[in-house]
């Protein structure tokens, strides 16, 4: 153990922690402004931003010898020993120093640009910089550069801080973007013929600490400041990247990653970024249909249970297809439904959906091929209720044999899954029941079609493909007609108030050893499922 | 004085004096010889400690200790980065020896890779030495026919590959690090220290950056030894624990208003005004000298009544300037006016300012729009100070910059404004009777087009 002194205070730091002096400050509850270093990037130090004034207490003495230079914290190990001060008037000044030349040529385009609320560079000069302008006026220039198809670049916002290219070099290895010119000309560019264009390429957004990038997804949609953040799970992979879902009045707007050094660190795929967008799609399902004599007739959620129950318990032999759509908690109360009707109800993994192969990057970021966020977390519950024996075929099998009468299927899948090839062995089925988000061939044939919610709509927890468990709660309400899948099974298995997927975790935890680690409060980065039962990652 | 004799320059202006034949007529590669028959590399390194030989590539650090910083038993390729960049302003002493005397820089390079254990050496050789190339590369060929270079030099267990590698045309290919990025092929961005290069260099293999002229001085102190070379210079000040002395000759570039410019040897330690007489035949036109930059564009200015102070490592800081640096004397007679100097001088920085750090950039940056605006007649008293603020902040002296060509921007703006203040007072009030007083932001002229 070491001890660290950040403006008086000192601070314990463990022998094999690297920290450096902005992270050692930042325990000290000390923010240390910084715009091109980044922990998931190379170290340039050339922002000049975190410039602190640094020295060594003697270990025997006790004292304090400090150096005459300003250093870049970023670049400055915190050892033991080790002395920092932020609050001098040297940091002081050379802070208010880089501000003002940052902001010699920048356009102050504030009103008009995206990053405004959420700018490094407005809110470093609100705290740090000068309180009136030096520098001679000039007409600002705005322009505007396409550096590829996700991405545009406020070429005169730019602070240079090279985030954006480290990060096309370090962390996805495709090297598009880059620097031309020198000095005060200096910008970010691409070479002619070869765009921002790889599947991470959203990330630089996220890097770049003012508004010289912009999404062209996000661009002039929404203020930041009108937008709540929730925190979330990405169910675009079974990665299961942990991410903020912006919203403002229950409409998505944007996905950004958030750090979890256990799961994606500071990313999340493009994929992933702009695959919200069927959460507010005009073919999500909303209306809730049973089928009667000729075509389909309304039916109203409070009826749905009743209805349910009587076709279910004259059905016969009961089967469940589970998606991996599904969050755990909602697996576990399905399958406890469908075997309070039917002991003896079979119980499967509905269809996984797969693309390609899992796509690995040099900064140890993988896409998975596995497009579903929580094949494992259903399983593991399928194999406390059954082994987890039974299969996607099985279950059609007997339906077609006429062995299962009954059949309970769920969706939640972003391109159709439940497709004909099933649709044609349930003809047999005296009672289809199907949840879903969008039609399919399934859902034109089902007995009974209740719309079924998005991911961003749902609670509760994910297990990604490392056997990582993530809880979340919703971010925006499903559309007038949609029910969340959990809270219909709660309703049915006559649970007091209304559905709580915590709860429900919290019988899991203790009633299926997969899950004990999930017992207690969960963190916001989740627990992982150290199970030996847990079957091993593709 | 009488008595020094010049080594570096020994055989220039003989008839051929690039070619291996004349310069070993005149005992060339005998101290190759006698290296590696008689000495071991740590025993080379030994002799340049003692000599005190110090860098003439600008910063002046101990040549022989630098090349101890070297990880000891390093079991991979060291590699030898020749600086041939020179683009330091007013200084062209690297070419003189590799145009007209390129084995003498060669011999120099072969002992002082044979004392660093490197087996690959590049000459990163500024592109627009069209003629030092065309001249080294024959020089090198010579080198390999005769055995200099190549695998088991001179039948000894050494072997040693130079290759000539063509800048990339910016100053800042000049500093260490962004030598060594623009040789791996990247921007010549100065890396961020530490590792240093004798740690983590080209390729990130342990790596000596040496200038040309330093590489120069080795064969000489082999040949005539190390009591010779400290028998040239300044010794070091005894009452400053931090100054290694100035030991040995050095090439001085003289050039602006004298009758005669040039490549001048003489002993370290030679004072501005004995340059300018001695060797230049005084101040050109007759008239009377004004200032002078001791040792390039970045080490400042001396006035003419500092000319008496030695330029030797510490005598430049003596009156504030940054050092010796390259030791090009440009010298500027009284019908030059500091504002345009400096505006000159500032108009280099920010067109050579690499843009990585925030300071540099927009420092050298602003400072040339504001001195562009005060020649056009609308300065500022203010902006004096602005510029100081600018001068006194940037740089790896302060800390704030990654490399130093930042107090090399500084250094002019301090030194031209505190030593010439009453000139740019006069002149913005003159020359702006009716604004000079404003302090509020001005307009600023449109952004005129930089070329070299
Ligand atoms: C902006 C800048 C430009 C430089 N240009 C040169 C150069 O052109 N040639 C050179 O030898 N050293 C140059 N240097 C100094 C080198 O960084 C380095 O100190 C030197 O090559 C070391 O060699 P020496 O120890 O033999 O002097 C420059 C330094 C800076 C900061
Ligand atoms: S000080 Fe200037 S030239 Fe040196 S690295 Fe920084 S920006 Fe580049």
């Amino acid at each position: 153990m070491g001890i660290v002194i950040v403006d008086g205070q000192e601070i314990e730091i463990a022998d094999d922690e690297r920290l450096n002096a902005i992270q050692v400050a930042r325990r000290a509850g000390v923010d240390v402004p910084h715009y091109c270093w980044h922990p998931g990037l190379t170290v340039v130090a050339s922002c000049r931003m975190c410039l602190v004034e640094t020295g060594t207490r003697d270990a025997e003495s006790g004292e304090i010898k400090m150096v005459p230079k300003l250093v870049p914290g970023c670049q400055t190990p915190a050892t033991d020993g080790s002395v920092f001060v932020t609050n001098s008037e040297k940091v002081r000044h050379s802070r208010a120093f880089v501000e003002e030349g940052l902001l010699i040529d920048h356009p102050i385009d504030c009103p008009i640009c995206d990053k405004a609320g959420e700018c490094h560079l407005q809110d470093y000069h609100f705290e740090h910089g000068q309180d009136a302008r030096r520098a001679d006026i000039r007409p600002f220039t705005s322009r505007r550069r396409d550096v590829g198809p996700t991405v545009t670049l406020f070429v005169d916002r730019c602070v240079m801080c090279s985030r954006c290219v480290r990060f096309t070099r370090e962390v996805s290895g495709t090297s598009e973007l880059m620097v031309i010119d020198r000095g005060a000309r200096e910008e970010i560019d691409v070479f002619d013929g070869f765009p921002l264009d790889n599947k991470l390429s959203g990330n630089v957004v996220d890097l770049c600490p003012v508004g010289a990038l912009g999404d062209k997804d996000f661009l002039y949609k929404q203020r930041v400041w009108f937008m709540k953040s929730h925190d979330g799970v990405c169910a675009g992979c079974s990665a299961g990247c942990s991410v903020v879902v912006d919203e403002n009045q229950d409409k998505v707007y944007r996905l950004r990653p958030r750090e979890n050094m256990a799961v994606n660190k500071w990313w999340m795929c493009d994929d992933g970024r702009y695959g919200f967008h069927h959460v507010h799609d005009e073919a999500r399902l909303v209306e809730l249909e049973r089928r009667a004599a000729a075509g389909y007739e309304s039916i109203e959620w409070s009826q749905v249970p009743a209805a349910l129950e009587i076709e279910l318990s004259s059905a016969g032999r009961l089967a469940g297809l589970i998606s991996p759509h599904l969050t755990v908690e909602e697996a576990y109360l399905l399958a406890q439904l469908l075997r309070k009707f039917d002991e003896e109800a079979l119980l499967a993994l509905g269809p996984v959906p797969v693309q390609g192969e899992d796509e690995h990057y040099p900064g140890d970021f993988t896409i998975r091929a596995e497009k579903c966020p929580n094949r494992r977390g259903v399983e593991e519950v399928l194999r406390h209720f059954n082994g987890g024996a039974t299969s996607l075929d099985d279950v059609l099998s007997q339906v077609e044999s006429g062995a299962v009468g009954g059949v309970w299927l769920t969706g939640g899948y972003r391109e159709p899954s439940l497709d004909e090839g099933i649709a044609q062995r349930l003809t047999a089925a005296k009672v289809v029941v199907v949840q879903d988000m969008f039609t399919s061939p399934v859902w034109e044939r089902a007995h009974f079609r209740l719309p079924g919610v998005a991911f961003a709509e749902r609670s509760g927890s994910y297990v990604n493909c490392a056997g990582h468990l993530q809880s979340f709660s919703w971010a925006v309400r499903p559309p007038t007609g949609a029910r969340v899948e959990g809270s219909l099974y709660w309703q049915m298995l006559e649970q007091p108030g209304m559905y709580n997927p915590r709860s429900v975790l919290a019988e899991i935890a203790g009633t299926i050893p997969a899950f004990d680690a999930a017992a207690g409060e969960i963190p916001s980065t989740g627990v992982a499922l150290e199970a030996p039962a847990m079957s091993p990652t593709a | 004085m009488s008595t020094f004799e010049p080594v570096l320059l020994a055989n220039i202006g003989k008839e051929k004096s690039f070619t291996r034949e004349v310069y070993e007529s005149a005992g060339g590669y005998t101290a190759l010889r006698k290296v590696l028959k008689e000495m071991q590399p740590a025993d080379v390194i030994e002799v340049v400690k003692d000599s005190k030989l110090r860098g003439r590539g600008g910063a002046g650090f101990p040549c022989g200790l630098k090349w101890t910083f070297l990880p000891k038993d390093h079991p991979g390729p060291i590699y030898f980065c020749l600086n041939a960049d020179e683009s330091e302003p007013g200084t062209f002493n690297n070419r003189i020896l590799m145009e007209d005397d390129p084995h003498q820089v060669l011999e120099g390079l072969i002992i002082s890779c044979f004392a660093t254990r490197a087996t690959t050496a590049y000459i990163y050789l500024r592109v627009e030495y069209p003629l030092c190339f065309e001249r080294l590369q024959a020089a090198i060929d010579e080198c390999y026919e005769a055995g200099y270079l190549g695998q088991k030099i001179l039948g000894k267990d050494f072997s040693l590959d130079i290759y000539l590698h063509s800048g990339a045309a910016a100053y800042i290919c000049g500093e260490e690090t962004g030598l060594i990025e623009s040789l791996e092929g990247k921007r010549a961005w100065p890396r961020i220290k530490p590792p240093f290069p004798a740690i983590e260099g080209v390729f990130r293999k342990p790596t000596v950056v040496n200038n040309v002229e330093t590489v120069a001085c080795v064969p000489h102190i082999i040949n005539r030894g190390v009591p010779w070379f400290l028998s040239i210079g300044v010794p070091a000040d005894p009452d400053n624990p931090r100054d290694a002395g100035s030991y040995g000759p050095k090439l001085y570039c003289l050039s602006g208003h004298v009758n005669k410019p040039g490549c001048y040897e003489a002993p370290l330690g030679i004072t501005t005004r004995q340059l300018i007489d001695d060797f230049g035949g005084g101040v050109w036109k007759g008239r009377k000298a004004k200032a002078a930059i001791p040792g390039g564009i970045s080490m400042g200015l001396l006035t003419e009544e500092e000319f008496d102070l030695p330029l030797d490592f510490a005598g430049p800081g003596k009156a504030d300037c940054l050092g010796l640096g390259t030791a090009a004397v440009v010298v500027l007679d009284e019908t030059v006016s500091m504002i345009d100097f400096l505006h000159n001088s500032c108009r280099f920085f920010d067109h050579e300012s690499c843009g990585q750090c925030t300071p540099c950039r927009e420092g050298t940056a602003w400072s040339v729009q504001m001195l562009e605006r005060i020649r056009a007649g609308k300065g500022r008293l203010k902006d004096l100070e602005l510029l100081l603020e600018i001068g006194d902040t940037i740089g790896i002296i302060p800390g704030t910059t990654i490399c130093g060509l930042s107090d090399g921007a500084a250094w002019p703006i301090k030194n031209a404004i505190r030593k010439f203040r009453s000139e740019f007072e006069e002149y913005i009030k003159r020359t702006n009777a009716t604004g000079y007083m404003e302090t509020e932001p001005v307009e600023a002229l449109p952004i005129a087009a930089h070329g070299h």
